[in-house]
């Protein structure tokens, strides 16, 4: 049976029991969702079997990352690493709020420890070492946590000897780790230019929003770079740019469909189809992906031609 | 060198050093004059102004330590090169789009060394401030820097990085352009090159802006330079919704060279001339080429495979995480 079919059959996905891993504001609990693209009114349980991708527009709505998690590996195949790794505040930051208070309140509302979960997973029997970032968590901001796990989940890659994947969310660096968040943008990008000498593939897969510091390291250095349909993926943010140039921005800046016209990405894919488009860049890019595969299925689905449509 | 007499631009923090200053030299030219000898009133009054600057200068607040790094009349890069180097000769562009201003680069001698030297540059009035676009980068200027880094690398020079930027430039153009992949790309190419990189945060450590330029094996920050993850007024305006509220998050996000190196993300806090480097330039520039030398003494001896291991392992110790 194929992964498409499973799904339908709503075996362990994305059903609704499992919607109290996403945050509230992003997932309505009435039974309409009103689609944040075409205004229409769509059904949650449709909205929930289409993995959450409007059937009117197309639009992806945002969701957890623990559904990307169960929309890429092999059921069954993902272990967590690098747990009970949380923030110390070294800095001992209060704005309105202490940091450390933060962070109590976001753990407690996530079940996270920080922005990003990482460990070992399998796509159709091929080995990887993923990253997931969560942005219900501080807005998936990057501190010395999710450098941390994610320049680990990349030595991963390169101790395991397997390739590397990485999904995007984050509004950027946290400002309440300064520094020690920007150079979080060094750690992760050495690590990654420390797993490419290796001969072992990155793939780096943007979802809405993906901006800042987080863009302007990993997010970018992808072998391979994939966008979701509409995603907001930037350096600066909209606002400060507008205010810097004193003047309105082109339609559609800093939507993945902008990024791809400029040649920032390689693809924009359809969430439906980031597993089978995932499985066949790894079958190219890395030799001895081959090798990890089992009985080809009866219904493998083609990479998807073009998602322009 | 700046003549303290002529100009305005100083902070109200320096005005009284400045005063002084200005003090001692009316004496000495009403005495050419007029044949007095007031050697003794002028070396009084040097006395305290060194006395008045040692009091200022040690108890500087975070924000005021933001305005001497945003100084106008601060050494910028080629101030540095000028002094620091015995020669330098500038090579442009990045061979994809442009030649940007805000970043320059070239190959420049030092005493036997050929170095590679790169850094922002701002510029002084407002002419040259729109030449500079006030020392923010677009893409072309960080590939501009890297071409120039890799190209050393090939030929086994040494880099030096001046670091001075508000931020790359956040842009239309600069968007479309790929601001972000050009830093990525910077920080993950610079993780790499086999010959030592030394890097010195001079002014505005600017966020990623700034980053791109500052992968190194030594990192140095002068006394009087600050390094964010974001601008004082741009945290202030996210997390405190207004950005008169700079001082405070300048304070809250420890941007000054002390905190940065308690943090353990520079090697060595460089000290400035008393009463900031754009006081004595030549001092400044004096300071840094014996650093800079000393530091190429070190690096040189270690083989480009262990450089490039220590320079990964320099940012993998830099962060905070507690195991639960
Ligand atoms: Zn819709």
């Amino acid at each position: 049976m194929s992964w498409l079919k499973r799904a339908r059959k709503g075996i362990r996905f994305l059903n609704s029991a499992d919607e109290a891993a996403v945050p509230k504001k992003e997932l309505p609990e009435n039974l309409w969702t009103k689609c944040s693209e075409c205004g229409d009114l769509v059904y949650h349980k449709e909205l929930a079997t289409n993995l959450w991708v409007c059937y009117q527009c197309g639009y992806h709505f945002p969701i957890a990352s623990q559904k990307y998690i169960e929309l890429l590996l092999d059921p069954g195949s993902f272990e967590e690493t690098h747990t009970g790794l949380v923030s110390m505040d070294p800095l001992n930051f209060r704005d309105s709020k202490k940091y450390k208070d933060r962070i109590k309140e976001n753990r407690s509302k996530t079940g996270r420890e920080d922005a990003v979960i990482t460990g070992a997973g399998a796509i159709d029997g091929i080995p990887i070492s993923l990253s997931v970032m969560d942005f219900s968590f501080m807005g998936g901001s990057m501190g010395s946590v999710v450098g941390e796990k994610i320049a680990r989940a990349i030595k991963d890659g390169i101790d395991r000897r397997v390739p590397v994947i990485i999904i995007s969310r984050s509004g950027g660096a946290r400002m309440q780790e300064s520094i020690l968040s920007l150079m979080q943008m060094a750690k992760t990008s050495a690590m990654l230019a420390r797993l490419s000498e290796e001969g072992l593939p990155y793939i780096s897969v943007l979802t809405h929003p993906t901006t800042g510091g987080v863009t302007a390291s990993f997010a970018m250095l992808g072998d391979v770079i994939l966008a979701e349909p509409k995603a907001l993926i930037g350096f600066a943010g909209a606002r400060v740019i507008k205010q810097t140039i004193n003047a309105e921005l082109p339609d559609g800046f800093q939507m993945s469909e902008f990024l791809l016209e400029h040649g920032m990405i390689d693809r924009i894919f359809e969430r439906k189809n980031l597993r089978n488009e995932i499985r066949d860049l790894l079958l190219f890019l890395w030799k001895d992906a081959q090798s990890y595969r089992g009985e080809p299925t009866d219904d493998v689905p083609q990479l998807a031609s073009s998602s322009d449509s | 060198m700046v003549d303290p007499k002529r100009n305005g631009g100083y902070l109200d923090f320096e005005k009284p050093m400045v005063e002084l200053e200005e003090k001692i030299l009316a004496l000495q030219e009403s005495a050419n004059g007029n044949d007095l000898d007031v050697t003794a009133e002028v070396d009084q009054l040097r006395d305290r102004v060194q006395k008045l600057g040692k009091q200022i200068f040690s108890s500087l607040e975070p924000w005021q330590r933001v305005q001497l790094a945003r100084h106008p009349r601060r050494p910028y890069t080629l101030d540095y090169v000028a002094r620091v180097f015995d020669s330098f000769t500038e090579l442009h562009g990045d061979r994809l789009y442009g030649d940007d201003a805000a970043i320059v680069g070239g190959f420049a001698r030092l005493g036997a060394r050929q170095v590679m030297v790169i850094g922002h540059q701002k510029g002084r009035d407002t002419k040259s401030n729109l030449h500079r676009n006030f020392g923010m980068p677009h893409p072309e200027g960080y590939r501009k820097a890297l071409r120039l880094m890799e190209m050393a690398a090939r030929f086994g020079r040494p880099i030096v990085t001046f670091v001075d930027t508000p931020g790359a430039y956040p842009g239309v153009g600069a968007e479309e352009r790929g601001q972000a992949e050009a830093i990525a790309r910077s920080l993950f190419v610079m993780s790499r090159l086999p010959v030592p990189i030394l890097v010195i945060i001079a002014g505005e450590g600017g966020s990623g802006g700034a980053l791109a330029l500052a992968v190194g094996d030594r990192v140095f920050m002068l006394e009087n330079s600050i390094y964010s993850v974001i601008s004082p007024e741009g945290c202030a305006a996210i997390l405190w919704k207004d950005r008169a509220k700079a001082p405070q998050a300048a304070a809250a996000m420890r941007i000054t060279a002390e905190e940065v190196h308690k943090l353990g993300v520079v090697d060595k806090v460089v000290a400035e001339p008393l009463g900031g480097a754009h006081r004595d330039m030549d001092g400044m520039a004096e300071t840094l080429r014996t650093l800079i030398e000393s530091s190429f003494d070190e690096l040189e001896a270690m083989s480009p495979q262990a450089l490039v291991a220590s320079r990964l392992q320099r940012f993998l110790n830099i962060g905070v995480v507690h195991q639960e």
